[in-house]
Formats: C-alpha cells, structure tokens, sequence
C-alpha cells in the first residue's frame, strides 16, 4: 500500500507551492487561490492521518475546513471586488494607501 | 515637679516662636514679633528657672531621663525622643537660656532698623530649640539631631545679609567645615552603637564603665569613638584645624556672633566632650589628644588676634582661644573646670560682643579699630561694660574669668594628668590674652580719635541695648563667685554641684593616679600669682605699646614685617586650604563631575536612550510600509519562525 | 506496484501540475483552471484513502461551488493578463531562500518521522462509512456544526453587504 508519509510529504509540496504562490504573484485573486490550495494541502494531510490512525475525527475536520473555505471565499472575493472598485486595478501592489 | 514631668515644654517655646514668627511676621510690626519671639525666650529662661528649683528641691543621684516617643527602631537600632536632666545640663541650660534671653532682648534694639526683622528672630527661636535639643537629649542621635540643627541656624544666621557675596560665602563655608567635623561624628556614632548596641547615654555609659582603661599607646575601640566625637568638636567648636569659619562668620550680625559663636553653638563640642566623660577618662590617648589641640589652639589663635584691626574679628580669634582652655581643662580630666569656664566665658564674651556690637552702633557701621579712639567719653556706659569684660577674660582677681582659667591652668600643672608643656602653652596664651584684649580696648576707647568727628557722631545705645550688658557685667564680676577655691577659704558650689555628673571619672582618675597626691595650698597660691603676674605683664605691654608711646604700634609693624604680616594674614591657613583643598575640589566638580559624568555619561545615557528609541523606531517601521507583498512575506516568515521554533523545540 | 501506487502517482503527478500550473499562469482563469484539476486530483486522492464522503464533498463544494465562484468573479472584473513587475527585494532575497528552506526542512522531518512506517500501512485502507462521520458529526460535534452554519449565514450576509452598489 501506499505509505502515509508519502501523503504527507506530497501535503507539504503542495502547502509550499501555495506558500510560493502567495508570496510571489501580484492578482489578488490569484493570491487567494494560493490560499485555497494551501488549505487543501492541509486537508490531505488531515486525511491521511485520520485514515492512518483510524480516526473519523480527521475526516471531521476536513468537512470543517471545507465549510469555513466556502465562507472565507465568499466574504473574501466580496472584499475583492470592493477594492476592484476602488482602486480600479486587481494588481495587489496598489492596495498601498498606507504607504509611508 | 511640673517642669521636671514636662520637659518639652521648654523646647517646645523657641520653637512656638520660630513658627510664629516665620510664618505671620512678615508683615507684622516689630512689636508683635518681639511679643512672639522674644517672649517665648523669656518665658524657656523661667521655666529653666522652675526647673532648677524642681532639680535642687529633688537632689537626683542619677540623670532624670524622661522619654516622649520613639522615633525610629531598626532591629537593634533604637532612637527615643529622650530628654535628660542631670547637673551638667542644668548648667547648660541655665546657661543657654540667661545669655540667650539677654541676646534676644538687645537685638530688639540693635536690629531695630534692618530687614528682615521676623526673618532674624524665628531663626534666632530655632537655633534656641535646637541648642537646647542639644543639651537636653538623652542619646547621641538626638544630641547629633540637636548638633545639627544649630549648624543649620548658624548658617542662615551667618548670611542673614545674603545680599552681600562674603556674607553668603561666609555662611557656606561656616557650614562646609563643621561639616567635615560632623563626619567624624556620625562615625563616632556608629562605631559607638556597633560597640555597645545602643545610642543612649544610660546604656553606653553602664557599658562603658565596665570597659578596661585602654592604654596611652594602645588605640582600642574608646579611643577610636573618643576621637571621632572630638573631631565634630573640633569642628564645631572652632579648633585647630577646623577653626577658619569662625572669623569669617562675624559677617553675621553682632547678637550673632554674641549667642551663637560665643556663648552657645560653639560650646556645644566641650559640652559633648564632657558629657561623654565616661568614655574620654578610659581613653587616655583621647584625652591627651583633646588637651593637646585645645593648648594649641588657645596659644596660636591668640597670636593671630593681636595683629587683627577688626574689632569682631579680635574677639572671634579670642573665642576660639579660650575654647582652646576649655578643651585644655576637660583633656586634663577638670571637666567641671572646662564647663565653669564654658559658663564664665558665655558671660563675659557674650558681653564682649553686645558691647562692640554697641560701639559699632555708636559709629555708625565702623568695624576698623584703626578708624576709633577716644570714645570712652562719649560712650561711658558702653566702655564701663567692657572694660569689666576684658578685666574678667584676662583673669584679673576676682572677677570671673580669673577663677575659671586659674582652675584649668592650675589642673593643667599639678591635676592627676598634668603636662607642664601643655601648661606653659597655657600661660603664654593668658599673657597674650591680657594683651590683645587690652589692644582692643586702648585703640578703640582711649587716645585721639581717629575719626572724622563731623560725621560720624558716637552716640550712646539704646536702653534695651544696655540694660543686658548691664547683667552681663554685672556676672562678669560676679559670676566667678560660686566656685572660690578651698584655699582662699571659701566653697567652691560649682565643682561640689557637678560633682555627681563626673563622678565616676573622678574615681576613676584617682584609681588611674595612686601617685598623685593632692597638692599644697601653697602651691595653689603660687600658681594664682604666676597667673595674676603674667596677666599683669600682658595689661602692661599694651599700656606700653598703646598709650605710652603710640608711634611703637607702626614702627613694630615694620621693623618685624613679615612676622606682622603672618599674623596679620592669619598665618594664611584659608590661603592653604583654598589651595590643597578647595581648589583641587573646585576642579574635580567642574572638569569630571560635571564635564565628564554629569554632561558625558548622564546626559550621553539618557540621551543615547532616546536616540536609540528613535533609531529602532526608524528601523522597525519598515516593517509596516504599505505594501501589501512585504506583509505577505512577513507573514510567510513569521509562520517559517514558528515552525522552526516548535519543530526543535520537540526535539 | 499495486494499483493503488500507481493511482497515487498518477494523482499526485497531477496535482504537482495543477499546482505548478497556478503559479505559472499568467491569466487568471488558467489559474483557477489548474487549480479545478488540483481539486479533482485530491478527490481522487481521498477516494483512495478511503474517505468517501470527504472525496463527494470535496467535489461538490470545493470544485463545485468555490472555484465556480472564483471564475464568476475574475469575470465579473475582467482580469486581464498579469503584470510582471518586479518582485519587492524582500520577496526576493528572503521569501525565496526561506520557502526552499522550508520545503526542505519538513521533507527531511516528514521523511525521518514516517519512513520506518511504510511497514503500517499495509493494511487495506479501512472505508469510513457515511453514517459513522455523521454520526460523529451530530453527536460530538455538534457544536462546532451549528456554529458553522452561524457562519455561513454571516458569510452571506457580509458578502452581501459587501458587493452592493454604493446607495447614490
């Protein structure tokens, strides 16, 4: 069978790759699906562990995962569009009001 | 019994006054000031006199101590508001409230026209509380609380015209060098609870008197705290090396220089060396150092004080010569000849003062005894006083200083601890007395005037400016009478009243000296001639020099200059301190406390704090730029951190 | 080699692309397209460990309703290509090292921690039943269950609120 810690090692690729893509695109809703895909790194890596350890807890807390990404993206593209609309670009480096 | 159960209340009458005084007299007349002041004074002199009825009514063996509240306790460390009354402080008090009452009535007349009236008086009142805190206390903190509080009022006093530079000045350095004095005191102190395990004087002494006598070579702990008090008296009391305040500080008014650097302040360390009797007489080492420095100082002084021209200055080198004798006396274990003396000398010194602050008066401001004569016409009743004090400190017979000085200088000779040395440093400091004091009174009262007569007109002071040198004179020559020696035939009240306040030395003395054996009448009686002759010979030299042949003063003056000049510059000590100590001083303050630690290192730290606030401010704020893409780095790097951080730690 | 290590290769193969293929786009939409596969390959991937339900919701919800949503909105504001300006030099010199680093440092831990365990997972992946989850989910966490579905509800309205037309 496949052994867990090859899950968990391709959840930690896939959580850098997000990390690297939140860093280093400038899209704000690029940005924010860098954020999903981390997410969903993480609930690979909680599958994997409730299935190892025979848990249902883990699943559990991937259908909470789940949930509150619905509710994060919702309220996040809803703030999305807001500043769309204020500063009439989608590049993350206008966002810059508070600038020194 | 009232006073003896209530002996706050003398203390607590100055200081009614000075509170008084301070507080409403600004713009009271000078009436209500007097009714304030004065009368608190006059009313501390009755109750002394209540009490001493009270005392003598009682006859106490042992010091009657009575103990208000306790004013700090520290582990083992105890301090008592305590008030003690044995005969030594009867005599003190008797002492500080008279001449103190008499002082307080002549400043109504001589500062009758100076500012600051109120000001003069409340500090006149709170030196009055402190001395007799001083006098009255019942352990050494009290007694230093006391000591300290009169340097304080000395101070004010001093430059009570802060106006004028010297004065201020003179006020400063009165209070820096007592200071020095005062050091050795506290330690004094300490060392003295650190051996007994208490500050008050029952214990220490109980203690003390079972203490071996220490020996003449050998410095044991009695030595170590003996000579660390006598060096706040030395201080305090204006001896070698200490002494240069003291003429500077007759920049202060002349009532006082009278109270405080004649009759009372001053006296405070021959007070203290004598209370503290228990432990000097098992210190022989101390003792001999306290005669050593009080001959000395009674010898050298008064040769400074027969070159100076300013009358108040010639008097304020006498005080520090005859505090000399009184040290002499207490260092020879006569505690009761130094104290008798103590008290005579307040009578006629304190006299001496008011009687020249009279003639100064009378001239309108003049000090210069070169700028006087031939006042002894226009100002009788002011002459008639002093010349009665000049008899009575150049120990003319029968009049007071002649029996107090006679004592020491006889105990000096023939006492248990006798050291002829010490007693021919003595003898010529009496010639010498007898013949500056007469200086003094030939070149301001008799000859030519020496003034423009058309200015200045000597007018005779007011009456409650003459009446207490009056009394004063009249103890002058009276006052020597309580102790008339045994072999004049008569009873000597003073030493037989003392005598339970020194007891225990006395005993001690004549265990220490199986040898000695009291000497002849005879010897007594030729001892009073040498000291009536030398006297006599000094009076002479100065009818000689002054009236006879007044053109001898000049040619003196040039024919042995540099010696003139010497005593002239006072053998220019304040010029060697200015430059040993002052200077180096001085410029230790300015180029390292200052320069260097104060501006460099204070300032450099404080502001370096600042400076380092605001650079990592500077530095930190860009963390929060505004661009969005470095706070997404900064959390990317702060989640890394944590990780970092658990990963190891479960390591 | 199982076919069960195959399958993973193959989906893991997939989701590396997917992920790469959302860093390297430079639309957006190709973006939010790589990131469906990515979704779809985790499906696949939870199938085989066993979790049916969660591959089902993971479909439904994930795939279906937020990358949709995703798509709607880049739509909605016409995002164009992107702009390649330069990076912020602390992306640069810090976020890169320290990403690398990263990856590398839990790649060793995981690799240490877990690699004597391949031996464990030998057996057959149990299948996590349907009615265990919920009944996992209505009993002990409960709580947590009705709190999300208060969040939900605030998630509505605050996006409503969010999106509106300035009132003129």
């Amino acid at each position: 069978m496949v052994p867990i810690s090859y899950y968990v090692i391709l959840s930690a690729v896939l959580f850098g790759l997000g990390v690297v893509g939140f860093v280093f695109k400038r899209n704000i809703i690029t940005i924010f699906m860098a954020i999903e895909l981390m997410l969903n790194a993480v609930n690979l890596a909680f599958v994997a562990f409730g299935t190892e350890f025979n848990q249902l807890d883990g699943l559990v807390f991937v259908f909470f995962v789940i949930v509150v990404a619905a509710a994060e993206v919702a309220v996040g593209l809803g703030i999305v569009i807001v500043v769309a609309r204020n500063r009439k670009s989608l590049n993350v480096e206008d966002v810059n009001l508070l600038k020194f | 019994m009232f006073i003896l159960n209530h002996l706050w209340i003398i203390l607590a009458l100055p200081l009614a006054g000075f509170a008084i005084s301070l507080l409403a007299g600004r713009h009271w007349p000078h009436k209500y000031v007097n009714f304030s002041s004065v009368t608190a004074v006059v009313l501390a002199f009755l109750a002394f006199c209540e009490l001493a009825r009270e005392f003598v009514h009682l006859a106490p063996q042992q010091p009657w101590i009575q103990s208000y509240f306790t004013w700090m306790t520290a582990g083992n460390f105890r301090v008592d508001f305590a008030l003690q009354v044995d005969q030594l402080t009867m005599v003190m008090l008797g002492v500080v409230t008279l001449v103190g009452m008499l002082i307080h009535i002549y400043s109504t007349g001589y500062m009758a026209h100076e500012e600051g009236y109120y000001r003069f008086f409340a500090e006149m009142n709170l030196f009055m509380f402190f001395m007799l805190t001083l006098v009255m206390a019942a352990n050494l903190v009290l007694m230093f609380v006391g000591w300290e509080g009169v340097g304080l009022c000395s101070y004010l006093l001093i430059s009570f015209f802060f106006q004028k530079k010297s004065a201020a000045d003179a006020g400063k350095k009165a209070f820096i060098t007592t200071r020095i004095g005062d050091f050795g005191f506290t330690l004094g102190i300490l060392l003295a609870f650190w051996t007994f395990h208490a500050v008050d004087f029952k214990t220490i002494f109980a203690q003390a008197a079972n203490m071996p006598v220490e020996g003449m070579h050998s410095w044991g702990v009695l030595t170590s705290i003996c000579l660390l008090l006598f060096a706040g008296a030395v201080g305090k009391s204006a001896q070698l090396p200490l002494y240069v305040w003291l003429p500077d500080a007759m920049e202060g008014p002349t009532p006082v220089s009278a109270l405080i650097h004649a009759a009372t302040m001053v006296t405070a360390g021959v007070y203290m060396v004598s209370r503290m009797h228990v432990l000097f007489s098992r210190a022989p080492a101390a003792m001999l150092a306290v005669a050593i420095v009080g001959a000395i100082t009674a010898f050298y002084s008064a040769t400074i004080g027969l070159a100076q021209t300013d009358i108040k200055k010639v008097l304020a080198y006498s005080t520090v010569s005859q505090l000399g004798y009184m040290f002499l006396g207490c260092g020879v274990g006569a505690y009761a000849a130094g104290i008798f003396h103590l008290m005579t000398h307040a009578f006629f010194k304190g006299l001496l003062f008011l009687a020249a602050g009279s003639v100064i008066h009378a001239m309108g401001g003049e000090q210069d005894m070169r700028n006087m004569g031939g006042l002894w016409k226009k100002i009788p009743w002011t002459y008639a006083t002093m010349l009665i004090a000049t008899l009575a400190i150049s120990g003319a017979p029968l009049f007071a200083g002649f029996f107090s000085k006679d004592e020491i200088l006889f105990e000096a000779y023939a006492g248990p601890n006798a050291n002829h040395v010490l007693y021919g440093f003595g003898i010529a400091g009496a010639l010498l007395t007898a013949c500056y004091m007469f200086r003094l009174i030939f070149l301001t009262f008799h000859g030519k005037p020496r003034y423009d007569e058309h200015h200045v007109h000597a007018h005779e002071s007011p009456k409650t400016m003459l009446v207490p040198l009056v009394i004063l004179a009249i103890l002058s020559i009276f006052g020597g009478w309580v102790a008339l020696p045994p072999y004049w035939g008569g009873v000597n009240y003073f030493d037989s009243f003392l005598g339970p306040a020194f007891q225990t030395s006395s005993e001690l003395a004549a265990k220490l000296n199986p040898s000695w054996v009291e000497p002849a009448h005879s010897l007594e009686l030729q001892m009073t001639g040498i000291a009536v002759a030398v006297a006599l010979i000094g009076f002479l030299i100065a009818w000689y020099v002054y009236i006879l042949k007044p053109e001898l003063p000049k040619k003196i003056a040039q024919g042995f200059r540099p010696i003139h000049q010497l005593l002239l510059q006072k053998y220019y000590v304040d010029e060697l301190y200015e430059a040993v100590i002052v200077g180096p001083c001085v410029w230790l303050s300015r180029n390292v406390l200052w320069k260097i630690i104060d501006v460099g290192l204070i300032d450099g730290t404080v502001n370096g704090l600042a400076f380092l606030s605001r650079g990592v401010g500077g530095g930190l704020r860009h963390i929060q730029g505004g661009n969005t893409r470095s706070y997404a780095a900064w959390v990317v790097a702060g989640a890394v951190a944590v990780t970092i951080f658990f990963v190891w730690m479960v390591r | 080699m199982s076919i069960a290590m195959a399958l993973f290769i193959v989906c893991g193969a997939l989701t590396i692309f997917g992920a790469v293929g959302l860093i390297l786009a430079k639309e957006p939409v190709h973006s939010a397209l790589s990131l469906i596969l990515v979704m779809v390959a985790l499906a696949v991937l939870y199938l085989l460990l066993g979790a049916e339900f969660i591959a089902a919701i993971q479909i439904l919800v994930y795939a279906g309703a937020i990358m949709v949503l995703f798509v709607f909105v880049i739509m909605l504001l016409n995002a164009g290509e992107e702009v390649r300006t330069n990076l912020s030099r602390l992306a640069r010199w810090v976020g890169l090292p320290l990403g690398v680093f990263f990856l590398a440092e839990m790649g060793y831990l995981l690799f240490h921690e877990y690699a004597g365990r391949a031996a464990g997972a030998a057996n057959a992946p149990v299948v996590a039943s349907t009615t265990d989850l919920s009944m996992k989910l209505f009993t002990e966490f409960v709580l947590p269950f009705e709190l999300t579905s208060i969040l939900i509800l605030i998630a509505v309205l605050g996006a409503m609120v969010l999106a509106r037309k300035e009132p003129q």
